[in-house]
C-alpha cells in the first residue's frame, strides 16, 4: 500500500487534469453545440446543410480517431498543438455534435403555440428564442445534457493516447511502475465514478429547480 | 380609409395544401366594435382570425391595421415587410383557445413580457400597468404563481391581461372559452364582456350563442371559406335570412355548444 500511497499526489493531479479537460470542453462544447442547434433550425439553406454535415461527421466517426487526428494530423499540416489543447479541441468539437442534437430536440419538443403567442405579440425571432424557446428547451433538454457532460468525463481518458497526463494515463503508469495494476485502475475507476456522482447529483438539483414552475 | 377603422381585410384567399380554407374574405372592424365570427366547424374562422395579426400569411389579399397595409402579393421576405408585420401584431394582440401562456414565467412576468421586451417600456411602469392588468381580471392574488398551478379559467384571464398590456387597436379571441370545462367558462366571457363595456375593439370566434348575443355589435357568419352573413346579432338570432343560417343556429341550440366540433387551432 506504500507505493500506493506514494502516488496519491500524482493520481489528483492526474483528477485534476481529468476534471479540467471535462469540464472546459463542455463548456466549450456547449457554447458551439448551441450555435450549430441554431444552424440546423435556421431557414438559411446553407447553414442548415453545415450543420448536418458537421453532426453527420463528429457523430459518425470514432473519437479516438478524431484525437489522433488532430493531434498527430495537425502538425503535417503545419499547426503544432501541445496535447492538453489539442485533447480540448477535439472533446470540444465532438461534445458540440451530440449537445447540438439535444439541444435542437429541445427546441422542437417546445410547443408551437409558445412561438405563436410570442409572435402575435410582435416579438422578433432571436428575442422569441432568448426569452420564451430557450428557457423551455433547456429544461426540457437538461436530462440528455447531463448524460452527455458525465459521458463526455469518461471519455477525456482517451486523451492518455495523444500523452496528456490525466487519471487513466496516470493508473497506467503507477500500475506499471509499482506493478500493482488492480489497485490502480481500480482507484481510477473509483475516481471517474466519484466525478461522476457529483455531476449527476448536480443534474438532479438542476432538474429540480428547473421544474419548479411547472408542478 | 377613414379614422375609425381598426382592421381592414381586403380579398384574403389562404389555402393548405389542396384544402382551400378562405376564399376571398373582406372584413372591416371598426374602432369600438364587437364583431363575433360564427360558423360550422372549417369554415375557416381560426384562419381568419389568424390572418388578421398575420400569424399566417394569406396567400392573396391585403391587411390594413390603422393605414398600416401589408400586402400578401409580391416579395415577402423583405426586411421592411418584416418590421411592418411585427408593427401590425404589436397592435393586434391574439387570446389562443389553448392560452399559450408562457410556463416558466410567472402571472405576472407573463403580462409584463411584452411591455418590457417588445414595447420597451421601463420595467417598473410595466409592472405597474401588469398589476392594474390583473387586478382587472381578478388575479391580484395570483401575480406570483407560474401558470401550471392556474385554473384554465384564470389561465385565460392571464392571456387576456397580457394580451391588454400590449395596448393593441385591437384583440383577437380564437374560441377563447373552448378548452374550457362548462363551469370556468363564464369567469372568461364576463372578463370579456367587462373589455367590449369599456369600448374594446375585438373580434371574436366563439360558438358561445347567449354570449354572442350580449356582446356582438356585429355577427359574422362564415361557411365554406366566405363570409356568408353580416348582421346585427337582433337580426342574425331571431330572423336569419340564410337558411344554412338557420340550421347552423338549430343545431347549436337543440344540444348548446359543441366543443367537439370546433377546430384545433
Amino acid at each position: 500500500m506504500d507505493l500506493l500511497a506514494q502516488s496519491v499526489p500524482i493520481l489528483l493531479k492526474g483528477m485534476a487534469i481529468t476534471i479540467f479537460l471535462g469540464v472546459t470542453s463542455f463548456v466549450l462544447g456547449f457554447g458551439l453545440g448551441g450555435l450549430i442547434a441554431l444552424a440546423r433550425i435556421s431557414r438559411f439553406a446553407l447553414l442548415k446543410a453545415l450543420a448536418i454535415i458537421y453532426v453527420s461527421v463528429f457523430r459518425g466517426t470514432p473519437l479516438l480517431i478524431q484525437i489522433m487526428l488532430v493531434y498527430f494530423g495537425l502538425p503535417q499540416l503545419g499547426v503544432q498543438m501541445s496535447p492538453v489543447p489539442s485533447a480540448i479541441l477535439t472533446f470540444t468539437l465532438y461534445s458540440a455534435a451530440y449537445l447540438s442534437e439535444n439541444f435542437r430536440g429541445g427546441i422542437l419538443a417546445v410547443e408551437k403555440g409558445q412561438w405563436e403567442a410570442a409572435g402575435s405579440m410582435g416579438m422578433t425571432y432571436s428575442r422569441t428564442l432568448r426569452r420564451v424557446v430557450f428557457p423551455q428547451a433547456l429544461r426540457i433538454a437538461t436530462p440528455a445534457i447531463g448524460n452527455r457532460f458525465i459521458a463526455l468525463m469518461k471519455d477525456t481518458s482517451l486523451a492518455s493516447v495523444v500523452t496528456v497526463v490525466e487519471l487513466t494515463r496516470v493508473a497506467e503508469s503507477v500500475g506499471s511502475s509499482t506493478f500493482r495494476y488492480v489497485e490502480a485502475f481500480v482507484v481510477a475507476g473509483a475516481v471517474y465514478w466519484l466525478i461522476n456522482s457529483v455531476l449527476s447529483v448536480g443534474q438532479e438539483v438542476l432538474e429540480r429547480r428547473m421544474g419548479r414552475a411547472y408542478a | 380609409m377613414t379614422d375609425d377603422v381598426a382592421i381592414h381585410a381586403q380579398g384574403l384567399h389562404k389555402s393548405f395544401g389542396d384544402l382551400e380554407v378562405l376564399k376571398s374574405v373582406d372584413l372591416t372592424v371598426r374602432t369600438g366594435e364587437v364583431v363575433v365570427i360564427m360558423g360550422p366547424s372549417g369554415a375557416g374562422k381560426t384562419t381568419l382570425l389568424r390572418c388578421l395579426n398575420l400569424l399566417e400569411e394569406p396567400d392573396a389579399g391585403s391587411i390594413t391595421v390603422r393605414g398600416r397595409t401589408v400586402s400578401c402579393s409580391g416579395p415577402r421576405q423583405s426586411r421592411s415587410r418584416r418590421r411592418l408585420i411585427r408593427d401590425i401584431r404589436v397592435r393586434t394582440a391574439m387570446v389562443f383557445q389553448q392560452f399559450n401562456l408562457f410556463p416558466h414565467m410567472t402571472a405576472l412576468q407573463n403580462v409584463i413580457e411584452g411591455p418590457i421586451h417588445v414595447r420597451r417600456l421601463p420595467r417598473s411602469y410595466a409592472i405597474e400597468v401588469g398589476e392594474r392588468l390583473l387586478a382587472r381580471v381578478g388575479l391580484t392574488d395570483k401575480r406570483d404563481e407560474h401558470p401550471a398551478r392556474l385554473s384554465g379559467g384564470q389561465k385565460q384571464r392571464v392571456a387576456i391581461a397580457r394580451a391588454l398590456a400590449m395596448e393593441p387597436e385591437v384583440i383577437l379571441f380564437d374560441e377563447p372559452t373552448s378548452a374550457l370545462d362548462p363551469e370556468l367558462r363564464a369567469e372568461v366571457l364576463q372578463a370579456i364582456k367587462n373589455l367590449a363595456a369599456h369600448g374594446m375593439t375585438m373580434v371574436i370566434v366563439t360558438h358561445e350563442i347567449a354570449f354572442a348575443r350580449e356582446v356582438a355589435n356585429r355577427v359574422v357568419f362564415m361557411d365554406k371559406g366566405y363570409i356568408l352573413e353580416e348582421q346585427s346579432p337582433s337580426v342574425f338570432f331571431s330572423n336569419p335570412a340564410n337558411t344554412r343560417i338557420r340550421s347552423f343556429l338549430r343545431l347549436m341550440s337543440d344540444s348548446g355548444p359543441h366543443p367537439e366540433l370546433e377546430e384545433a387551432s
